[in-house]
């Protein structure tokens, strides 16, 4: 059990295991993402009410909650790090900014384009779309908060407090903006979320949802290994690699 | 397969026009956060690479310097 | 010399913050002169017409708390630690997180609490009933030390840096929204008529979670910004 933990805090050993197992997670999510995309488009029948345009629920949805999920992930690892000093988890708070802020771009982006057909506008200061947009700008802060330091050290570490700051803060903002969103909802816009969905719909939304898990994970694992080598760069094992697949 | 003709898949019933750039801004996000760390990896190997091509002939020329 | 007692050590923080607030007294009105600024642009950029200006006139009035608030959050430790005196407050052996504490309730002493003060002659400029100005006060008391505190961990991650101001609007807006929301609500609700106490109340349980939470959060924040 604890060998396992110090092997997660040595280098050469996360960035060959994280290799391992993007080689078979890598096929797994695109074969995934792109048998749920297909099915989602092609196979299922549209939705009563909505039409065709609810297909789009198969990426706005799986992005919205792997967005949310990141948040989480990134904090808890900023968290790891700052309590346990663990330059790993450092790593993996770094290696998920990115990746979470372009998924919440993504959820953000076909919320706005699904609005359009089911709302008949581009954009509703709807309580769960302005949620995802206070996300972005969470994401985008730590994003910011990292580049602006010279020193990449206390980068991470202010990093990882902005992020937990922002874990405490998410579910306080999302229920204000719930709230607040229910005091100002128009009558005309009623949108019923919550209606129970079919199960020919509902099988390739969870495939999707786990696709872009995976997909989350491969970013995370491959951003981490860019980061370890250039950590580590004045490394032996570093050279080694470099050596080895550096030449062209 | 829901649609009959590759029309109707196009059109989705005047919904393709929001269904489709939808699809594919998602696609092209998609592979560019997948490309993206693969790009730095080499980037950054390619670098070291060549940083110790030059440390290595540097350490020869200045061996063959001393004889 | 012993070393002071950590309340009294406080007490002379909090003494000397407000002192050197009250010797440069333009910088204390700035943020004041700031909020009437932006006061006037919004009769300018929405029109004059009264019964409009009533409708906007809580949103304007705690938006433009929020953008003084933040304009001032900034400037919270910078001095301090430009001349080398944050680094020896960190090293003091008295508690950081009351020392923050300390430094916090000095910059909302001098701009949330007076902000609230005087915020009953601008709401009355924009037309807001006079029923409503004691919630709007109120509301305004218990909001701005919030946004205080949550800008203090703003300040004290970027005191490092070059180009903090900028950089700290994009960190703590976002988490200011929750204050708006509800202080915005509360007025709202006193001009309505309807009770206001609850979203008081939601404001009071605001600032009671952030002055737990964010001391310990600007003192983990300074540590880095003197390490680094």
């Amino acid at each position: 059990m604890w060998t396992f933990f110090h092997k997660l805090g040595s280098p050469p050993w996360l960035y060959a295991i994280a290799g391992a197992i993007l080689r078979w997670l890598v096929p797994i999510t695109l074969v995934a993402l792109v048998g749920g995309m297909v099915w989602g488009l092609l196979l299922t029948s549209p939705d009563f009410r909505q039409g065709n345009s609810y297909r789009i629920i198969y990426i706005h949805v799986p992005a919205a909650v792997v967005a949310l999920a990141g948040y989480y992930v990134m904090a808890i690892a900023g968290a790891i790090s700052l309590i346990w000093r663990m330059k790993m988890a450092d790593v993996v708070m770094k290696a998920a900014a990115p990746v979470g802020a372009a998924l919440t771009f993504i959820a953000l982006l076909t919320g706005a384009i699904w609005g359009k057909p089911t709302w008949g506008t581009w954009w509703v200061w709807d309580a769960r779309i302005t949620s995802m947009l206070i996300l972005l700008f969470l994401y985008l802060g730590v994003v910011a908060l990292y580049e602006a330091f010279d020193n990449k050290e206390a980068a991470g570490k202010a990093c990882a407090v902005l992020s937990l700051v922002g874990m405490v803060n998410i579910p306080i903002i999302y229920k204000s903006v719930d709230w607040w969103y229910s005091l100002h909802q128009p009558a005309s816009i009623k949108f019923s979320g919550e209606s129970t969905i079919d199960p020919s719909m509902l099988y390739p939304l969870l495939l999707m949802i786990a696709a872009f898990y995976a997909l989350f994970t491969c970013c995370l694992l491959m951003n981490m290994r860019a980061e370890l080598l250039q950590r580590e760069s004045r490394t032996q094992w570093v050279k080694k690699i470099a050596g080895k697949e550096g030449r062209r | 397969m829901y649609f009959d003709s590759f029309q109707a898949l196009l059109t989705m019933n005047g919904h393709g026009i929001y269904v489709w750039p939808a699809y594919l801004i998602t696609i092209v996000v998609i592979i560019a956060v997948l490309v993206a760390p693969v790009r730095r990896r080499n980037r950054l190997l390619e670098q070291l690479a060549a940083e110790l091509r030059r440390t290595e002939s540097a350490a020869v020329s200045g061996v063959r310097g001393q004889q | 010399m012993s070393a002071p007692h950590t309340g009294q050590f406080c007490a002379l923080l909090l003494r000397r913050q407000l002192l050197l607030a009250m010797r440069r007294p333009i910088e204390m009105g700035n943020p004041l002169l700031f909020f009437t600024m932006v006061i006037v642009l919004f009769p300018l950029g929405l029109g004059p017409a009264p019964d409009k200006l009533a409708i906007f006139a809580p949103g304007v009035l705690w938006i433009t708390a929020l953008l003084s608030n933040l304009l001032t959050s900034d400037a919270v430790f910078r001095s301090d630690f430009d001349d080398g005196s944050l680094e020896q407050l960190v090293l003091a052996p008295q508690p950081l997180f009351l020392s923050a504490l300390a430094y916090i309730l000095a910059h909302w002493l001098t701009t949330g609490l007076l902000l609230a003060l005087v915020s009953p002659i601008f709401a009355l400029m924009l037309n807001l009933p006079v029923s409503a100005l004691g919630t709007l006060i109120v509301s305004l008391l218990l909001g701005t030390a919030v946004l205080s505190l949550l800008g203090g961990i703003g300040a004290a991650l970027t005191v490092g840096l070059k180009r903090g101001g900028v950089l700290i609007s994009l960190l703590i807006l976002p988490l200011y929204l929750p204050v708006l929301i509800f202080g915005t609500a509360a007025v709202q609700a006193a001009v309505t008529g309807t009770p206001s106490g609850p979203y008081l109340a939601i404001l009071g349980a605001m600032l009671s979670l952030a002055i737990a939470l964010a001391p310990l959060a600007i003192a983990a924040g300074l540590r880095i910004s003197i390490d680094a």
